[in-house]
């Protein structure tokens, strides 16, 4: 199976290197390759399992608490002004 | 008297007479001795004074366990094994750190992994491979590598993994030690920096099967901080510690002994076979036809997971930020230096199961075959109550012989990947050593809930044999 690699990587959000790409395009292709096993299952009647578990709607008490997890967050943060993290220009000005 | 040769068990009694304070000592001291060579701590030198000493009453009396770096714990960095997770401090402890460090353990350095959890041999990480204590040519199995090498290179009483594909069991197999991967939801995630939110769980890497069930005794229960805890009520581990298996029915299922399955480790596992048989056990040829296709499952639906998963280390928030022109510049310059070849392999991969077009193929057809792997399970656990096979089809291989070959050592992980897939719970046990020094773990798997059965089996045959006495030479 062919992948577009560069796409992939678009969609991943990742630079890749030129040298690094012709050894994941191939190894992507391989292991797709190996998976592709797969099609010799009929699973069309099959559900699905998304979960091992069978819980549903998970909730807890709705209690508030005191907790200082933000405020030390922000202590590590790469980069923050004040209760905010900071990030380089979204838009750019022409 | 070496204090680093004490089970968990027999360090708590020791130190309930005498303090801890011999105890940490010892272990810290083999612990820089040792270090250099194995690698099995991530960074050894600082912190003895950053250690909170508990009192001896409690539980587990102050004794050292230590942690894989992949588990948050309040005000120390964790890392990952990965450079995206620069200076990275969770401002709070996950649920477990929580559990131990009420029961008393002394929270003693975090351990070397496979960056991000993603590999079967530790040779991942970011900060350079742990080495087997056995032979330092060889790879400790992974990602718990660190976890099971500490443990049985005795620089440590215990550690704490995780397991998504066999990352506890697998390493504790090539170090000769106990690791138990417990049923999905047995231990509470909250804390544990995620990789495949289906598959990822908790569990002991430790000396003995006693040790074990005394820390799944401390670990395990519900958890309303994570809601794919499970509800079910724990019972005493330690309880199902006894010498019987007169009667059990033992699966084994004939899927896992295949070709390319090492002799020495097929043999080992057929032996067990014969032991249990001998005390009472009834043992039962089983099948489990699916197995094959679990690697191929698991590396579309663990893969996709963690590609989204992985998604939330951009720069922003923490860790590693690249300094860039614009922010979607810094998303990808970040995400290009921060992660390892393995990771970026398997988001890469991931993506592309989860894009447009291909999910119906790959990642709908991957959990269909997920449910089939399940039903394998169900049938077999009608006719027995235990499944038995090797834990590994080989021992610890050689450090860079599988590193280009990603398949190969995908492989790596056949007969532990099942559990993971079914969320039933599984163990593996030290049970030979292959002509070569090289130990040999056996496995085994049992129900949903059922870690009691494991137990009582593993520790018949634990006390049976007396393999987990033999230790690496390192001195």
């Amino acid at each position: 199976m062919n992948v577009d690699i560069d796409k992939i990587a678009q969609l991943a959000r990742i630079h890749l290197t030129l040298e690094e790409k012709p050894g994941l395009e191939k190894d992507l292709e391989a292991i797709l390759g190996y998976i592709s096993k797969l099609d010799r299952l009929d699973t069309e009647k099959i559900t699905p399992t998304s979960h091992v578990l069978n819980l549903e709607n998970v909730c807890r008490k709705d209690t508030p608490g005191l907790s200082d997890a933000a405020e030390k967050a922000i202590e590590h943060a790469p980069c923050a002004e004040g209760r905010f993290f900071k990030v380089p220009k979204i838009v750019q000005r022409d | 008297m070496d204090l680093t040769k004490l089970t968990l068990k027999e360090a708590v009694e020791f130190s309930k007479e005498n303090g801890v304070q011999p105890i940490l000592d010892a272990f810290q001291k083999r612990a820089g001795l040792l270090n250099s060579r194995i690698n099995a701590f991530l960074r050894c030198d600082s912190l003895l004074e950053k250690m909170s000493i508990p009192g001896t009453s409690a539980l587990l009396a102050g004794v050292p366990i230590s942690i894989k770096d992949n588990i948050c714990i309040e005000g120390r960095e964790v890392t990952c094994a990965s450079k995206i997770m620069t200076k990275h401090v969770p401002p709070y402890d996950a649920t477990v750190i929580e559990k131990l460090k009420s029961a008393g353990a002394t929270i003693f350095h975090q351990c070397n992994m496979d960056e991000f959890a993603l590999g079967s041999s530790c040779e991942t990480s970011a900060f350079g491979a742990c080495r087997n204590p056995w032979d330092f040519n060889c790879v400790p199995g992974g990602s718990s590598g660190g976890s099971a090498a500490a443990v049985a290179a005795d620089m440590t009483v215990a550690a704490i993994g995780s397991d998504s594909g066999g990352s506890i069991r697998q390493p504790a197999a090539l170090c000769g030690v106990v690791g138990v991967k417990p049923t999905y939801g047995r231990v509470s995630r909250y804390g544990l920096i995620a990789f495949g939110s289906s598959f990822d769980q908790i569990g002991p890497i430790t000396k003995t099967v006693e040790d074990a069930a005394i820390l799944m005794n401390v670990i395990s229960g519900h958890d309303p901080k994570d809601s794919t805890s499970a509800p079910d009520d724990v019972p005493d581990f330690t309880q199902s510690l006894k010498r019987q298996v007169k009667g059990l029915r033992i699966g084994l299922p004939t899927e896992y002994f295949i070709e390319g399955i090492d002799p020495e480790v097929e043999k080992a596992v057929r032996q067990a076979g014969e032991i249990y048989k001998r005390l009472g056990a009834e043992i039962k040829i089983i099948s489990l036809p699916h197995t094959e296709y679990s690697v191929a499952v698991y590396y579309i639906v663990a893969v996709a997971e963690a590609s989204s998963n992985l998604g939330r280390f951009d720069g922003v928030e923490y860790g590693l930020r690249v300094p860039s022109k614009d922010l979607r510049e810094m998303y990808f310059e970040t995400r290009n230096q921060g992660f390892g070849q393995e990771a970026k392999r398997r988001i890469l991969l991931g993506t592309f199961v989860l894009s447009a077009g291909y999910y119906d193929a790959f990642y709908l057809k991957g959990q269909k075959v997920r449910t089939l792997i399940r039903q394998d399970f169900e049938k077999a656990f009608k006719e027995v109550d235990v499944i038995l096979s090797p834990t590994s089809p080989t021992p610890a291989f050689k450090i860079g012989e599988r590193t280009e070959d990603p398949i190969a050592m995908y492989l790596s992980d056949i007969f532990t990947i099942p559990a993971n897939l079914a969320g039933i719970p599984a163990m593996s046990v030290p049970c030979g050593f292959t002509a070569g020094g090289l130990p040999i773990g056996l496995q085994l798997m049992a129900r949903p809930f059922d870690e009691a059965t494991l137990f009582r089996a593993a520790y018949t045959f634990e006390q049976e044999t007396g393999v987990y006495k033999k230790k690496p030479k390192l001195d």
